[in-house]
């Protein structure tokens, strides 16, 4: 008796279990179940949720792997082991096997933690509530260690993603009800919470704060700060990296957001296979634009002058916003959550402008931490679906019109 | 203004097995049968009895709630059982056939010199009445309720649909006359479509505005034409008439006999030999199915009706009263080892997720029961959007008949859906959700709420 006659009979013998739902989550990430249409129709799509997020998932896996390089070779860089790559992507300094164990050794257990926890939570919820399990955190389990400081410990990261996945989704109802994106709701509980973990020059390098305490320990060693091209302008220093080494990706940063090459290249993916929205990336990039462009302006037109806080990062040429933080990895991953962001046509153009723009806005003016994406997307979460109510309202106007001119 | 309607959102799934364009004489069924159930939202009340004898034509029940709606039996014979459910709910009313058929004569109907009170009372008097449906509600047609356009869709886009344009042919006169007497019960126009590419002997009728349809399915659909043509607000009602029937009530004008004879094609990637057959509504599928069909023991599953809106049938089941296909296909039940994330190159798909119908737009697919996945919670935005082509917002709707908002449903157009208009919407949800159920029981609500 083979494997798929064994499970099939496990399954059928349990039928009434209580934690059937757990089996049946592994059953059928072995086997697409033998499930078959009633009345309705008859036949159905190839697709389903499993294949519609394993797709995000491919999509983000080049990013984690050049995290993982990355990682290491900006640790390797602070330490003296390799010299600074310099405009090629297929540096040598770069791909080495040195960089990508450190990497390797540090984000592996981030993955490993964030789906544990969080396919737990989801697991226990499924039992208590009597569904099965929905896919829903496999994208969240990958997008979480993508948007963390690579030194991040693993408790905080556990702690987070129980209050991301109770809290933001499993309360609303779980998968597809949830209001707020359960990635960056675990991300801004780890800001709030922890922020020192989260921002500063210490965090964004693989080692950085251990040699700290070392030196305060007394050790006689070079400190490691990895600054983020962010974090470097709004002290109004230089950036300090060259614009291709900002689209290229070999810069400090959250472990999988600082190459906009690959991310470009997963959304193209992601668009392509018709999973992501379009919509919402290309009026999302507008946003941003527009915003760093008026910003420009205000410094050319002299309203802000050098002495002012915010000149660093106003000055930034209008482009460059796209390249650097995390603007381009929220706007590819995360502000296109189907259940999070608008769910019409035109709401989606609405959402995703204000994503860009609101971003930058905060990017610029927040002067605690440099960065704005992950608040811009969690405040347009929020007003997704009243943007969604006037769309909708302008559908069901048209119809009263039509009547009324019936009528008259 | 231009007649035609072109219609850019949808998806034409293009499965084995479509019917050959010949027609041959089914096997002349021994038992008959009709089933409440094919009438939404008709309570039956008999007149005949177990062992009383029906002519074609005659009345065998007639709706509790309005009982000048009346049904006919298809053929002459004795009503042989009546088969009854739950609360004494009855659901088939099985006829054995005479040898020799005999009519019931309503005389022959001079539809020019008639007004439209008379056609309706002779329309209702013969059985011929529940052909005629009404939008609101996708129900039979109120008759008390003038109608402000009657719709008739002379073009099938549905998957492995049989094809109008040979199973009209021929029957002009009939045509002819069911529009002359339709067109008299409304002050508004008849409006019938078809295909742009096609020769329907529609095109050459009087007293009709035709419309030339042409893109994806839904374009076939009534619904879609209606919203295109002439959308229903609220407080209007709209009557539809399958094209196939429009024979059946024409016969009955012209020759005062209620012929229940319909051309049917029996489809399929699991039908040997796919082609037409002339049966009656109410056959056994058995006097056709196994004629280089499929074999007794072989596991699909038959529908009355084609792949997205049909009903399953047993093998010793019946063709229903509206159907003109009948649809093979294999049943799904089995596992598949990695199915969700491997590359799947045999089965339709709208993405490009490692799916690859899109490579190749003109193959034909042979698709099974599976549902390929299972039922979730709406998640992905924007896929029904691309193959429904009415001016609605198809998820918003569905949303508001699942939480039973009537002012929602109402206000998000509730009156101008039927649930076919949402099978490719169904068809292609990753969640799985039963998009034409929910639709069928929001109308339902909307029905005994508002009426």
């Amino acid at each position: 008796m083979g494997l798929k006659e064994s499970l099939h009979n496990f399954k059928e013998k349990n039928k009434d279990k209580k934690w059937l739902p757990a089996f049946s989550a592994i059953h059928t990430f072995l086997y697409l179940p033998n499930e078959t249409t009633h009345n309705g129709t008859h036949i159905k799509v190839a697709d389903d949720l499993k294949r519609t997020m394993n797709t995000v998932i491919m999509a983000m896996v080049p990013c984690l792997i050049f995290g993982m390089f990355n990682a290491g070779y900006q640790h390797n860089l602070q330490v003296g082991e390799v010299q600074a790559v310099a405009g090629s992507f297929f540096s040598s300094e770069f791909w080495t096997m040195a960089n990508f164990m450190i990497g390797f050794w540090k984000i592996i257990p981030l993955v490993i933690v964030s789906y544990g926890v969080g396919l737990g939570i989801e697991f226990i919820f499924a039992i208590i509530k009597g569904h099965e399990v929905e896919e829903g955190y496999l994208v969240t389990g990958m997008l979480v260690p993508l948007i963390v400081p690579v030194d991040i410990p693993l408790w905080m990261l556990a702690v987070a993603v129980v209050f991301g996945v109770v809290i933001g989704k499993e309360v609303f109802g779980g998968t597809g009800m949830n209001i707020l994106n359960p990635a960056l709701t675990i991300r801004a509980f780890l800001f709030f919470a922890y922020p020192t973990w989260m921002s500063g020059d210490k965090v964004w390098v693989e080692g950085a704060v251990e040699r700290t305490k070392e030196i305060a320990a007394g050790a006689n060693l070079d400190a490691i700060s990895g600054e983020t091209i962010l974090g470097s302008l709004a002290q109004g220093k230089e950036a300090g990296y060259e614009v291709m080494d900002m689209f290229l990706g070999f810069i400090p940063g959250s472990v999988g957001e600082t190459s906009a090459l690959l991310i470009l290249l997963g959304g193209l993916f992601l668009i392509f296979a018709k999973i992501g929205s379009w919509r919402i990336m290309l009026s999302s990039v507008i946003g941003a634009l527009v915003m760093g462009l008026i910003f420009n302006q205000v410094v050319d037109s002299g309203w802000i002058t050098e002495s002012s806080k915010f000149y660093g990062l106003m000055s930034t040429t209008w482009w460059h916003h796209l390249l650097i933080g995390g603007f381009a990895f929220g706007t590819v991953f995360m502000a296109t959550d189907p259940v999070t962001a608008s769910q019409t046509n035109k709401g989606k153009w609405i959402y995703g402008f204000f994503v860009g723009f609101i971003s930058i806005m905060i990017r610029v003016f927040n002067p605690a931490y440099p960065e704005g994406v992950m608040l811009a997307i969690l405040l347009m979460n929020v007003f997704a679906p009243t943007i969604d109510h006037y769309v909708v309202q302008g559908n069901v106007k048209k119809r009263k019109k039509r009547l009324n001119a019936k009528v008259a | 203004m231009s007649n035609d309607i072109r219609i850019k959102k949808g998806l034409d799934i293009k499965l084995k097995g479509e019917a050959e364009k010949t027609s041959e004489k089914a096997i002349v069924s021994n038992f008959y049968t009709l089933r409440p159930e094919d009438f939404h939202g008709v309570i039956p009340k008999l007149i005949s009895k177990v062992g009383t004898k029906v002519k074609a034509g005659e009345t065998v029940f007639f709706d509790k709630s309005n009982e000048a709606i009346k049904f006919a039996s298809p053929v002459s014979g004795e009503v042989l059982e009546i088969s009854r459910g739950e609360k004494r709910k009855i659901l088939a009313i099985k006829i054995q056939a005479d040898k020799e058929q005999a009519y019931q004569d309503y005389g022959k109907f001079d539809v020019d010199a008639a007004d439209s009170e008379a056609i309706k009372s002779h329309l209702l008097a013969s059985g011929c009445w529940p052909f005629v449906k009404q939008r609101p509600y996708d129900v039979i047609a109120n008759p008390d309720k003038a109608p402000k356009a009657i719709f008739i869709s002379g073009y099938a886009s549905a998957p492995l649909a049989a094809d109008l344009d040979f199973t009209l042919q021929g029957k002009e006169a009939e045509l002819q006359a069911a529009v002359t007497a339709l067109g008299k019960l409304t002050e508004g126009k008849v409006h019938v479509s078809v295909g742009k590419n096609g020769n329907s002997p529609l095109v050459g009728l009087t007293g009709i505005t035709l419309h030339h349809v042409s893109g994806p399915h839904p374009s076939g659909n009534v619904g879609t034409q209606i919203n295109k043509i002439d959308p229903i607000n609220k407080g209007e009602v709209v009557w539809t008439v399958n094209a196939q029937d429009l024979i059946i009530i024409g016969e009955l004008l012209l020759t005062g006999k209620f012929n229940a004879e319909r051309i049917v094609a029996l489809v399929g990637s699991s039908v040997e030999k796919p082609r037409y057959f002339v049966t009656k509504i109410g056959s056994e599928v058995a006097t056709m199915v196994y004629d280089k069909g499929i074999t007794k023991d072989s596991h699909d599953r038959i529908i009355s009706g084609n792949v997205l809106s049909g009903k399953q049938v047993k093998p010793d089941g019946y063709l229903d009263y509206y159907s003109n296909v009948i649809s093979i296909i294999p049943e799904g039940d089995d596992y598949e080892f990695f199915g969700w994330n491997k590359p799947i190159f045999n089965k339709i798909s709208t993405s490009r997720a490692f799916t690859f119908s899109w490579l190749s737009p003109k193959k034909s697919y042979d698709l099974n029961t599976n549902t390929n996945g299972e039922h979730r919670a709406f998640v992905t935005t924007g896929t029904y959007e691309e193959v429904f082509p009415l001016d609605i917002y198809p998820m918003q709707i569905l949303k508001a008949c699942m939480y039973k908002d009537l002012d929602e449903m109402e206000a998000l157009g509730m009156y101008e859906v039927a649930p076919e208009d949402f099978a490719l919407t169904e068809f292609v949800c990753v969640s799985k959700q039963p998009h034409q159920k929910i639709i069928r029981e929001g109308l339902d609500l909307m029905l005994k709420e508002i009426g």
